[in-house]
């Protein structure tokens, strides 16, 4: 069941390369478990596209073939124009960056500062124009006054901001969050909202989580059993109720699609 | 929790021994504590002569006493062993209220509990003076191999997060009118330290991958480097100093 | 178990800061094999665990309760070069930042807690696995020996420590016993647990007990929906697991060598006619070792299991220790001078290296 419809949200101008571009993508764990069978699909610079899918439907998998974390299938990926192999690794790493689901595992350092730091450190930045750019990623996050706070003392929502923030560092081409709005209270999801749509930056947001996908994603891709199974407007693919179901997604109760105003172009 | 960013030890204050490197201050109370250890146990009024001193950097640290007497407790178990000495021990043996005492093991015991508390009490104004950070900067600093800073520092990252897990597996197991009461409940317990590992270990895989997102590839980065004037230097070598003048005495005299 | 300061003489304190600042450095390098880039999140999570887990109480009976050593066990999950810094690592992190063991005994304290522990116990657990039949039961069994024999092992390498720079001149053989006699209780506290939670490890991911990676079974590949053998996985493989011959006679050399080691010491331990009274002090001693390590750990704000009734009242009894140390050291002071006569360096008592 595979169901193409050319997307009719492009950003206004064709960059000449998009931020993303996979094909034909397929993995197999090394204990012979296949998770990709052949995935294709583009993002647009400065697109915020949501990749939708069931537990168990490959998404994390797909993740980490984003920034060459998982290599060794078939097929290919492209950041900017860049395939993502060993050759270009340091760089192909700066472009994507990577929001995992528990801000625990991304948050490593001692301090705030030190963690935003780490990213910007690791390609060589050091002095006054790593402080910058820390205090910067702070500030997009609204986290500026906890820059000398350890980590395990800052709440959940905060830790999540933290999270981007030390991504955003890097200045990524694109930014990739994985499952963004888990075990958030509704002010802390609203708040990661507002930032998400607030930053200038290209967004693919690995949820199952379909009213914030819808809320911030015009498009979005369903991702099931390894391949993508639709790729279209957010809105479309839930309000679709068979494609719903024969993927696993369903909507929270009471909640309708139609009801509610369509996300934003960025 | 809430003790801010500190470690259990840690006071804070704005004291100049806060204030000093850390890695001065490491290098400062390793030396003192080896010239306390290299002292006769026969020169008892240095060792008066020590605590004295470190009295002095308490007092500079805006340590209080009471804290650091508290935290001498660590040391008891280790009173218990020195009291066993003279009992034990070989040599001239000396009658004390009825009691044959060994004049070795009397000494034996007085060198134990001299030398053992004014270590304590080093390694407690250390930890008591100098955040945590700091002290893995310092480690950093005085050339410790970069590696093992590094696993200490990821130790002192997630341990609160582990013990954490470990907390929620005890609610867990209560909430289910599990209590531990004996060797039976051994194997309840060992499952909780089995996934307890299990869990560790894998936050550490998915550490390691978020690690490499962002472009580590075996080495850290230096984000923050601590120096030291030549005076801090000095400052902090006060200590270990007039301690080895001391120490220096005692074996003279 | 941590030793303070003042208890090994300078000279020994650093020749074993030497002995220690050796073995850390051979495993940094061989845990580098092992893990390659992994090592610093993967070690510093296992040390995190391995300082968790000094924490979790096992009641014993009546109000006492045991904890883990953890060297063992860290030696049987993660391997001995791992196991080796993980417990170093604890070690330095108590000593320098909760003044648990002193800081120039920081060498006796990694030689004997650290490496004697993690390098007997994989031996011996590699050598049983070896000879035993291939059955998860065998790793458990494996892994209760092993802990059991690391445990007294330290006490002995303590006792060498000891006999050649202790600070005072307690009888060696006295000594031996009543160390490696209350290590022997200990070591089978510790065993049991380590048994346990080796076993429920490998219940849910062998793939994680690194001494027993060479039982997991072949992994297969379905390939058009017939099953092929994958090709062997690129995991580091213990060197002990190359099966030959020769390696397989060094095992059990080894293997009979500790034991009979194991069983000499023990019989000397029971035949001493003094031991028992040393033993029941020590193990007094160990008792409030252990309250000390759960009431000063820096997590003891989450109070784990059974803190609360082992710590004593604060500032109170803090200034009464206090104030006992002093007038006992006073009172040894007086008593010795009265009589000071001249001493003697201790002899160095040759016996006790067996």
């Amino acid at each position: 069941m595979v169901l193409v419809t050319p997307s009719p949200i492009q950003p206004p101008i064709p960059s000449p390369a998009p931020s993303l571009e996979v094909s034909g993508l397929a993995y197999a764990y090394p204990d012979g478990h296949q998770a990709l069978f052949g995935v294709d699909f583009s993002v647009g610079r400065g697109e915020r596209v949501a990749l939708l899918g069931p537990n168990g439907a490959g998404k994390t998998t797909l993740v980490l073939h984003l920034n060459g974390i998982l290599t060794g299938g078939a097929g290919t990926v492209t950041v900017a124009g860049m395939p993502v192999g060993k050759r270009h690794m340091a760089e192909i790493r700066r472009k994507v960056g990577i929001v995992f689901q528990d801000p625990d595992d991304q948050l490593f350092m001692q301090t705030v500062r030190e963690d935003v730091a780490f990213g910007p450190a690791a390609a060589g930045m050091k002095g006054e124009e790593l402080e910058r750019r820390v205090r910067t990623a702070l500030g997009l996050v609204g986290m500026a006054d906890f820059a000398d706070r350890p980590p395990h003392h800052l709440s959940f929502g905060q830790r999540r901001r933290v999270a981007v923030a030390t991504v955003l560092a890097m200045e990524p081409e694109i930014l990739v969050l994985d499952e963004p709005s888990s075990n958030l209270d509704p002010a802390s999801r609203r708040e990661l909202a507002d930032i998400l749509r607030s930053l200038d930056v290209t967004v693919l947001m690995v949820t199952h989580d379909l009213p914030y996908a819808l809320e911030l994603c015009p498009r979005a891709l369903i991702l099931s059993e390894g391949v993508i199974a639709a790729d279209g407007p957010t809105n479309d693919l839930l309000g679709d109720d068979g494609l719903m179901r024969a993927h696993r997604l369903e909507l929270p109760y009471g909640f309708d699609p139609r009801s509610v105003p369509t996300a934003r172009t960025p | 929790m809430g003790a801010g960013h500190a470690h259990r030890l840690y006071r804070h204050a704005h004291s100049p021994v806060h204030a000093l490197p850390p890695h001065t201050k490491l290098a400062a109370a390793f030396t003192f504590v080896i010239v306390v250890v290299s002292t006769p146990r026969e020169a008892v009024w240095a060792f008066a002569a020590y605590a004295v001193l470190l009295a002095g950097v308490a007092r500079a640290a805006q340590v209080p006493a009471a804290f650091l007497l508290k935290r001498l407790l660590i040391e008891i178990p280790f009173v218990a062993f020195a009291v066993l000495m003279p009992f034990v021990a070989q040599g001239e043996r000396v009658e004390v209220l009825g009691m044959s005492l060994s004049v070795n093991g009397l000494w034996g015991a007085w060198n134990v509990l001299a030398k053992g508390t004014l270590g304590v009490a080093t390694s407690v104004l250390l930890a008591s003076t100098t955040e945590l950070r700091e002290l893995l900067l310092g480690l950093q600093r005085l050339k410790l191999p970069p590696l093992l800073v590094q696993i200490a520092s990821f130790m002192i990252r997630y341990g609160d997060v582990i013990a954490d897990e470990m907390r929620r597996m005890r609610i867990a197991r209560e909430s289910r009118g599990f209590e531990a009461s004996g060797v039976r409940h051994w194997g309840v317990l060992a499952k909780s330290a089995g996934a307890l590992f299990i869990r560790s270990y894998e936050r550490g895989e998915r550490v390691h991958l978020a690690m490499m997102s962002r472009g580590y590839t075996g080495s850290m980065p230096v984000i923050d480097e601590v120096t030291a004037s030549r005076a801090q230097w000095s400052y902090a070598f006060a200590l270990p100093v007039a301690a080895l003048a001391v120490c220096l005495l005692g074996w003279s005299l | 178990m941590h030793v303070p300061d003042g208890f090994i003489n300078a000279p020994v304190s650093v020749a074993a800061g030497v002995v220690a600042a050796g073995a850390v450095a051979v495993s940094l390098r061989g845990a580098r094999r092992e893990l390659d880039e992994r090592i610093a999140p993967l070690a510093g999570l296992v040390a995190a665990f391995i300082f968790a887990v000094q924490m979790l109480n096992f009641p014993v009976a009546a109000g006492t309760s045991g904890h883990l050593l953890g060297g063992a066990l860290a030696a049987i999950l993660v391997g001995p070069y791992t196991g080796v810094l993980c417990v170093s690592v604890v070690l330095l992190m108590q000593g320098i930042l909760f003044a648990d063991g002193g800081l120039t005994a920081l060498g006796v304290n990694i030689t004997v807690m650290a490496v004697v522990t993690t390098v007997v116990a994989y031996a011996t657990f590699r050598g049983l696995v070896k000879v035993l039949p291939k059955k998860r039961r065998s790793v458990t069994v494996s892994a209760f020996v092993a802990a059991a024999l690391s445990v007294p092992a330290a006490a002995l390498a303590f006792t060498l420590v000891y006999s050649v720079g202790g600070t005072t001149d307690v009888p060696i053989g006295r000594v031996l016993t009543a160390m490696v006699g209350v290590h022997v209780l200990i070591g089978l506290g510790e065993a049991a647990i380590t048994a346990f939670t080796v076993g429920a490890v490998i219940a849910v991911r062998p793939d994680l007990v690194y001494g027993a990676r060479g039982l997991t079974q072949k992994l297969q590949l379905r390939v058009n929906g017939e099953l092929v053998d994958a090709t062997p996985e690129p995991q580091p493989v213990p060197p002990a697991l190359t099966p030959s011959h020769r390696t397989r006679n060094v095992w059990l050399t080894g293997l009979a060598a500790s034991l009979v080691l194991a069983g000499v010491v023990s019989f000397y331990a029971s035949a001493s006619p003094d031991g028992l009274e040393k033993v029941a002090a020590d193990k007094g001693i160990d008792a409030k070792v252990e309250e000390h390590a759960a009431a000063g750990s820096p997590l003891a704000d989450y109070s784990v299991e059974g803190i609360t009734d082992g710590r004593l009242s604060g500032g109170l009894a803090g200034v009464i220790g206090v104030g006992a140390t002093i007038v006992a050291g006073t009172g040894v002071f007086w008593t010795v001078r009265r009589r000071r006569t001249d001493e003697d360096t201790p002899a160095v008592t040759p016996r006790a290296s067996v």
